[in-house]
């Protein structure tokens, strides 16, 4: 196990290096959900508007 | 032709909408099953380098980032082309949301590199053709969203976007063919080379299986950011309304 | 001031900066390559004896004297025409090694180039010590202790 986090002495370049990459994945991930997420909300939002101005000029 | 009727109704924004949909597990499941198996190889399986020790590992997230910033940037140049050509707005929207993707692995590269570099090389950074042009390509995406957030017009934002990226990418075969063209510090292509990948399978099937997964974990990224596009620049479609809850 | 102007300025300074920041990227680079020379270059006087400038080369195999009670190293490159003696004082990277390239940056002064920075060079081929050992590659010291 220490020979693994040692990395053969160069753990401290390794292991930044890959939590860097897990990071760059997470943030990626995470901002294209939220995008996803923040666009259905506005649009549900529009769809309702539109039908509750559509009934209003029903009336 | 049947390649043109399929291109059309793609750039048809409902149409792709609900295509790109179905298609994100299929591109996000084997994406995440190809990253696991390619870094679990890289960190266990792999031997490590007889010159290079454990810290050649770094490679298994170094080359996919910079070959991510690679593709992204070519496909946001194609797609950018594309939409100024053919005037497809969606063209224009998979171009957007492929800039920040590319840009986050164009500097996880650079970062990776350095952290590679110190112990190898014996230092940070060095101004050689590869370092220099992929630092280019980082600061090419940073211009290109700053470009499109100075619009508030999209059309203009589209086109004048679309220029930057069409004319910037001429640095993707400089990054690639620098460490031939130029004396440089930066080693040459391991995997893309005469005589077939300078690395036995042990070592290169974990690589091919991170640069696969990478790949595909863009398509499903893409597929989600373009998808959110199309909701914000349809806003007023009828067809949003027969999508109802979305 | 408008905020939609804010906005702009604001722009326009990022856009700006990435321009400055190219260009000051593609200077450092072509200073980069203008400054490079390789041993017979320098052999034959075209290297500037007032600059700071990079040479590179292989390090010729048996050439690496260390003076005993100092850090000092000093080793010939060569690029299998002709030969330049290096001196340099600090610790060399993990990588550097016998038969294989460097570049040194540092100061030509009396017939030695005087580095201040010696950085290893390595090729694109991996492979596991035991095929290394079969195919005679040379192999740097572990890294465990140093650094």
């Amino acid at each position: 196990m220490d020979a693994f986090l040692s990395m053969g002495g160069y753990g401290r370049f390794v292991w930044p290096s890959y939590a860097l990459a897990a990071a760059v994945l997470a943030w990626n991930i995470w901002s294209a959900l939220r995008l996803q997420r923040n666009a259905l909300e506005h649009a549900r939002r529009r769809v309702a508007i539109a039908r509750g101005d559509a009934d209003r000029q029903a009336l | 032709m049947a390649t043109w009727t399929w291109f059309h109704k793609l750039s048809s924004p409902p149409h792709f909408y609900r295509i790109a949909g179905k298609m994100i597990p299929w591109y996000a499941i084997p994406a995440a099953i190809l990253i696991v198996l390619g870094i679990y190889g890289g960190l266990f399986s792999a031997p490590a380098d007889y010159q290079q020790g454990e810290a050649f590992r770094i490679i298994y997230v170094h080359a996919p980032a910079a070959w991510l910033s690679l593709m992204c940037y070519t496909t946001m140049a194609v797609a950018a082309a594309v939409g100024l050509i053919w005037r497809i707005k969606l063209a224009h929207a998979l171009a957007a949301a492929t800039a920040p993707i590319g840009a986050s692995f164009a500097l996880l590269c650079l970062a990776t590199g350095s952290l590679w570099g110190r112990p190898m090389w014996g230092t940070w950074w060095e101004w050689d053709a590869r370092l220099t042009s992929q630092l280019i390509l980082f600061f090419l995406y940073l211009g290109y969203m700053a470009l499109r957030s100075a619009y508030d017009d999209l059309t203009r934002a589209d086109r004048a976007s679309a220029v930057l990226a069409i004319v910037g990418v001429v640095n993707v075969p400089i990054i690639h063919f620098s460490v031939n063209w130029w004396n440089s510090l930066h080693q040459g292509s391991t995997v893309i080379r005469k005589g077939g990948p300078a690395m036995p399978p042990s070592m290169l099937i974990p690589l091919l299986m991170c640069f696969a997964g990478f790949t595909l974990l863009y398509a499903a990224l893409a597929c989600v950011r373009v998808r959110a596009e199309v909701l914000q620049r349809e806003r007023n479609a009828t067809w949003l309304k027969e999508l109802g809850a979305g | 001031m408008t905020p939609r102007r804010k906005r702009l300025f604001a722009i326009a300074g990022i856009l700006a900066g990435v321009g400055l920041a190219t260009a000051v990227a593609l200077k450092a680079f072509d200073n980069n390559l203008q400054y490079f020379y390789d041993p017979s270059e320098v052999v034959a006087g075209k290297a500037p004896l007032d600059k700071s400038i990079r040479v590179g080369g292989m390090v010729t195999k048996g050439s690496v004297e260390r003076k005993p009670g100092s850090l000092e190293v000093q080793f010939l490159i060569t690029d299998f025409a002709q030969s330049v003696k290096i001196s340099y004082t600090g610790v060399l990277p993990d990588l550097f090694r016998e038969g294989q390239g460097i570049i040194a940056h540092g100061r030509l002064h009396d017939g030695v180039f005087v580095a201040d920075e010696v950085l290893a060079k390595h090729d694109e081929k991996y492979m596991p010590p035991e095929v290394a050992k079969s195919l005679k590659k040379p192999v740097p010291p572990a890294p465990e202790g140093r650094t």
